[in-house]
């Protein structure tokens, strides 16, 4: 092994803590934190329904918007790498759609037809 | 030695070509792309969930008024209500405690990778053991929850043949249809294999850190996409809270 590995020949320089940065991303946690404590308040205030579920599906969406852009950093990239990252997801709003209508058929197969 | 390594690290920007793509290194580019495959791969499981969550019927009547049994689909917080050291039921609280646990362990790697832009090599040590402890009480959560969703409740489910099931596995379980027990190993299985492998990762760079690798190399940019995979588990975390305890 190479004898010079162990040396370091110029200390580096340690910048300060950057105040606005570390507020920030403590800004950031809170959010995430409170947005998860509401979902677990309306997982017992509200009655399960149709209601319920749009509502935790925005929070949740709203939360990784915030992991994404802010703790991921996609926020401060190039705009062709923020796109090349998002648009494929198109394809999993595709499967969501096909497979729960696939899933609600399979329902009605078996229960309201009785197929099998 | 220096300036050696900080022109390695200029032509390792420029990717070869002159320019660099996107504004981004090449590493932190292929872990973008690797993240996009793995973000496939967990809408597939979770949407999977969903088509058999559709697929099978729901409970109907009033939540207090909820039994397990083979007919219809569990109620989550009926079947995720334990908690250690506490006796009686407390409903999802357990696994608010995990998801707290993942995003205060995602804010403390960025707080290592904002330490890594200063050269702040005792900062990123901090924060990245902070990281490890964070992913370490994580998975000692899950082993705690998977143990009792397999052992069971107490209760058990009486079949109409007599015989009493208790717990789960892969073939049958005493909350609800036998799908229900298998997407909470794979999909909750799969999520802790990230932060099992993620925890690994965290361990070697901190080990690069400690004996200052990157110090060496002019920039902590391993430790930036180290953070992008960690930050990627609790993204999944966040969706996989929703989908399989909320909804």
């Amino acid at each position: 092994m190479d004898h010079s590995l162990h040396q370091t020949a110029v200390a580096p320089t340690v910048l300060p803590r950057d105040k606005a940065k570390i507020a920030k991303i403590w800004k950031t946690a809170l959010i995430l934190t409170i947005v998860t404590s509401m979902e677990f308040t309306l997982a017992f205030t509200i009655t399960r329904g149709s209601l319920l579920t749009i509502i935790f599906v925005s929070l949740t969406l709203v939360k990784a918007f915030y992991i994404v852009a802010e703790f991921m950093h996609l926020k401060y990239e190039v705009k062709i790498l923020i796109w090349s990252i998002v648009l494929p997801l198109l394809f999993v709003i595709w499967l969501i759609v096909a497979l729960l209508a696939e899933g609600n058929a399979i329902f009605e197969m078996r229960n309201i037809w009785g197929w099998f | 030695m220096s300036t050696v390594s900080v022109s390695e690290k200029e032509q390792k920007n420029l990717w070869g070509g002159g320019v660099e793509p996107l504004k981004v290194s090449y590493g932190k580019l292929m872990m973008w792309f690797f993240l996009l495959s793995d973000t496939l791969t967990f809408s597939a499981l979770l949407v999977a969930y969903g088509l058999s969550r559709m697929a099978h019927p729901s409970f109907i009547g009033k939540v207090s008024d909820f039994v397990f049994s083979h007919d219809y689909w569990p109620i989550a917080e009926k079947v995720y209500a334990e908690v250690p050291f506490f006796h009686g039921e407390a409903p999802l609280v357990f696994v608010g405690i995990m998801t707290f646990i993942l995003i205060m362990s995602s804010v403390t790697m960025v707080l290592a990778v904002e330490a890594g832009h200063r050269m702040d090599r005792d900062d990123v040590e901090k924060w990245m053991v902070w990281t490890i402890c964070g992913g370490i009480a994580f998975l000692s959560c899950q082993a705690w929850e998977w143990t009792g969703f397999i052992i069971g409740h107490g209760h058990g489910l009486v079949l109409s043949s007599g015989e009493v099931i208790h717990g789960a596995s892969l073939v049958q379980n005493e909350y609800g249809p036998r799908l229900f027990a298998d997407f909470f190993f794979f999909i909750t299985g799969f999520h802790g294999t990230h932060v099992l492998s993620g925890v690994i990762i965290n361990i070697i760079v901190l080990y690069n850190v400690s004996i200052g690798t990157y110090e060496r190399l002019g920039h902590y940019e391993m430790v930036e996409k180290v953070g992008l995979y960690w930050h990627f588990i609790d993204l999944v975390w966040v969706f996989v809270f929703t989908f399989f305890y909320l909804i």
